[in-house]
């Protein structure tokens, strides 16, 4: 079942003496999606960590509920995650339809050759890269195949650590559309970004970290000069 | 939505997990020729240190054979660890809904098959430079080795995980590993001793096989109850 909601309360995260995230809470929404935004070091990529499942908490809780508020937990809520991380998490040795046809099988999902070409068609990595090792890769390839393992199970909270990163405009607008796509359908996407103008105009829920703590959340549209103006007011 | 098919056990997805490192290795040749050349350049180097006399390289031949196949299994097991590291792929396995138990058993696989290659490279090598009568028993000490490639591969994997974001894991690694692993390259070298033995004490080294396979049943059980909880951060 997708994941609807995602409820963040009062998490902490210590790394020995240092305090990464000092007490957030905020709430997400299935068919929103929530720009995560701030300064180098306020705890972006750690709260994405926490709720990927793979960093966990020194306190707090994080409650996952889907649809009817049923809450989730285990391999359940992994199954419903993509994570897009500041590395590709692909094998380099590996061909991209070889990468894929393996975590296909990790998450049980199709693997045949036709669904895996379906999925790089949709992040438009070019077919005559496909079955090269993916070492060969340019960074905007890589950032791609790297968003086709994201979305390989077709996931219902979607986790973006600056997912611009390396494409080209054509790129980047063509990933903001998907992601656009992805809300449309109902996912809750979650982007880390300072590429503002990528996200303008889809982004619909705006929470701004600094040195751990939530300063600023807020739910509506939000064009490129609105949600400039919010991040330089909040985030320093 | 793709199409979800029915779930997998835990053995399939341990092997497609050992297989996707052992097609990598296949293609790279990295590791095991890294593994196996140092392998048998320890075997080299202690054919021309040890005394010519048969019987004193008889008496020292089983140590170094768990020795320098263990040594080099730990070339291999910070190396196949390092690839993991370098594109956060371990991160992406812990993120699959796979049980944690897979991605274990799946990396302790693919290092166990890396450890027995280095195994048949070094023990012919031995046999052939030391005039060690290796094969009079190869059932046994294959079975011996096999084990302790096991037990080498279930505690190496559980701190090669674990140290996989630490600076100075190389160092640390075998600083961690091999005090744990002292019993079993003593049961080890009890077992191929008493293989060795004219005539070969095939009792005495049933006895330490077992002790191989019990010391690789404990440690298998404690390595999969606390790998999830030493590999997330």
């Amino acid at each position: 079942m997708p994941l609807e909601r995602v409820e963040i309360t009062k998490v902490i995260k210590r790394y020995g003496t240092e305090r990464a995230l000092a007490g957030v809470d905020l709430e997400l929404r299935g068919g929103s999606m929530c720009a995560l935004l701030g300064h180098n070091g306020a705890g972006k990529t750690t709260l994405l960590g926490i709720l990927s499942t793979l960093v966990r908490a020194s306190s707090g809780a994080i409650t996952y509920r889907e649809t009817g508020g049923a809450v989730v937990t285990g391999d359940a809520v992994r199954r419903e995650i993509g994570l897009l991380a500041h590395q590709s998490l692909c094998y380099g040795e590996l061909t991209a339809v070889e990468n894929l046809a393996l975590f296909a099988g990790l998450y049980g999902v199709d693997d045949s050759p036709a669904a895996l070409a379906a999925l790089l068609d949709r992040v438009g990595l070019e077919v005559r890269a496909r079955d090269r090792a993916a070492r060969t890769y340019s960074r905007g390839m890589v950032q791609r195949l790297a968003l086709a393992r994201a979305l390989l199970s077709a996931p219902s909270l979607v986790l973006l650590d600056e997912p611009f990163t390396g494409l080209d405009r054509g790129g980047a607008l063509a990933l903001g559309e998907q992601l656009g796509a992805l809300t449309a359908e109902g996912a809750i996407v979650v982007v880390v970004t300072h590429d503002l103008e990528a996200i303008a105009g889809r982004t619909d829920h705006v929470a701004i970290l600094r040195a751990g703590k939530l300063v600023f959340e807020e739910r509506g549209a939000y064009d490129y000069e609105k949600l400039k103006d919010t991040y330089h007011r909040h985030a320093s | 939505m793709p199409a979800e098919r029915p779930r997998q056990g835990v053995l399939r997805q341990a092997w497609r997990i050992a297989w996707k490192d052992l097609k990598v290795e296949l293609r790279s040749r990295e590791i095991v020729y890294t593994m196996a050349f140092f392998g048998a350049v320890i075997v080299v180097v202690y054919s021309f240190a040890f005394p010519s006399s048969s019987a004193l390289v008889r008496l020292g031949a089983p140590g170094l054979l768990w020795v320098s196949t263990m040594f080099a299994g730990t070339i291999g097991l910070g190396r196949a660890f390092d690839r993991e590291r370098e594109n956060d792929t371990l991160r992406a396995l812990m993120l699959t809904p796979v049980p944690r138990l897979a991605i274990f058993l799946g990396k302790g696989i693919a290092i166990t098959f890396l450890v027995g290659a280095v195994a048949l490279v070094v023990t012919p090598l031995m046999a052939l430079l030391m005039d060690v009568p290796f094969f009079d028993h190869p059932g046994e000490l294959a079975l011996a080795l096999l084990l302790g490639a096991v037990g080498f591969s279930a505690i190496g994997t559980v701190f090669a995980a674990t140290l996989l974001k630490v600076r100075s894991r190389d160092v640390l690694l075998p600083v961690i590993i091999y005090p744990i692993l002292i019993p079993l390259f003593a049961f080890g070298t009890e077992a191929t001793a008493a293989l060795l033995k004219v005539p070969a004490d095939l009792d005495n080294a049933w006895y330490w096989i077992g002790l191989l396979g019990a010391y690789d049943a404990a440690f298998l059980v404690l390595s999969m109850w606390i790998f999830e909880s030493l590999v997330i951060e």
